[in-house]
């Protein structure tokens, strides 16, 4: 029996546009809404906040927060995924992202930022996770 | 957008916190046609119970659907589930198995995006379905390793006559697995882990 064929493709010069999200923080029309920040490290570079950046809780809810905000806040004690915020709170990612990112401006989160894949992947973090792995 | 009543939300189970050391994380997403394994991939070696996320997403990035400039969009709900492996006190992995609408995976804004690399798992009696999404990987840049899930049915090719069939270049790993076993899956992204390792000592840009 002969399996069907594919072809390799060629990697992409230019990225894709970003996709159109519906939410909170869609522009109007169909633009694709721009990707919310976070500050991070010392150095304060900017990275987005991700389906894996880590959220932690820094205050108690305030009286004047908003149903989701106090839930989101209760569950944060200890770090969460934005993946998992999403989970519990029963909301989309986009919209998990505009309560993160007026409970960072209040400053009643911390945000940990993911390792992302840069161009040329950090060797240690790698032997990390095989390392992790390898335990399990 | 319903939120009736924020104090039933149940957060983690205690047992299920990360420690307050954990520092940063990192995502592996798992593709692959509908009813490959990629669920049952996520809870053999998910640490939690898997979890789902969900996104909303319009029709209007998705050139297919389009509507030639009718202002109407569609809403679509694009769930997926997701489980954990803290790699140590500071380090944690999810892993991401995409849900069964391919043409939502890639205008998910972040999914692909600083993932370290992707599995394909693949089931022989429908080696076509990953086609598409092995091409636009490729095309992202996206590192991966091929897995086979082998169903006791399915036609079992030689590796080679399936690195042939797939026009995978020699050093993409192509694994068989039986992802309800832990150990098979934790071998698969031991092998992606492996994989992504030589390519930085190789200095290919991936
Ligand atoms: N024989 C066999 N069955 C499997 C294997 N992996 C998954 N299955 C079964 O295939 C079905 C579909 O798996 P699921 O994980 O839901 O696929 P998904 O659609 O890719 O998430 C389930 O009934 C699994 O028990 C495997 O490695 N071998
Ligand atoms: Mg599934």
């Amino acid at each position: 029996m002969t399996p069907p064929q594919r072809r390799r493709r060629k990697p992409k010069q230019e990225q894709p546009p970003p996709p159109a999200v519906e939410g909170p923080q869609a522009g109007a029309g169909d633009r694709p809404p721009e990707r919310l920040y976070i500050l991070t490290g010392e150095d304060c570079e900017r990275a987005p906040i991700d389906l894996v950046t880590l959220i932690v809780a820094r205050a108690d809810p305030p009286h004047s927060a908003a149903p989701e905000q106090s839930a989101l806040l209760r569950i944060c004690q200890a770090p969460l995924s934005v993946a998992e915020i999403s989970a519990y709170l029963n909301l989309p990612i986009s919209v998990v992202t505009v309560l993160l990112t007026e409970l960072l401006t209040a400053e009643l989160v911390q945000a940990r930022a993911p390792v992302v894949r840069q161009a040329r992947a950090d060797r240690s973090l790698l032997e990390a996770v095989m390392h992790g792995l390898q335990k399990l | 957008m319903d939120f009736k009543n924020s104090d039933t939300i149940t957060g983690p189970r205690t047992e299920d916190h990360l420690p307050g050391t954990a520092q940063a994380a990192v995502k592996i997403v798992i593709v692959g046609g509908f009813g490959v394994g990629k669920t049952t991939m996520v809870g053999s070696v998910s640490e939690i119970k898997p979890l789902t996320t969900e996104e909303t997403m319009t029709q209007a990035g998705i050139g297919v659907d389009d509507n030639f400039g009718s202002k109407s969009k569609t809403a679509t709900t694009v769930a997926m589930d997701f489980g954990r492996i803290s790699v140590t006190d500071e380090l944690v992995l999810y892993l991401f198995g995409t849900p069964g609408q391919e043409r939502f995976w890639f205008l998910w804004n972040g999914l692909f995006e600083g993932a370290l690399g992707a599995v394909v798992l693949i089931d022989t009696r429908r080696l076509e379905v990953s086609f598409d999404v092995m091409g636009r990987l490729e095309e992202r840049g996206v590192p991966f390793v091929v897995a086979v899930n082998d169903f006791p049915d399915a036609p079992r090719y030689a590796v080679e006559e399936l690195r042939q069939a797939l026009d995978l270049a020699e050093e993409i790993p192509i694994i068989r697995c039986d992802v309800r076993r832990r150990a098979s899956s934790r071998d698969v992204l031991m092998t992606l882990m492996r994989f992504l390792h030589s390519l930085t000592m190789t200095g290919a840009s991936t």
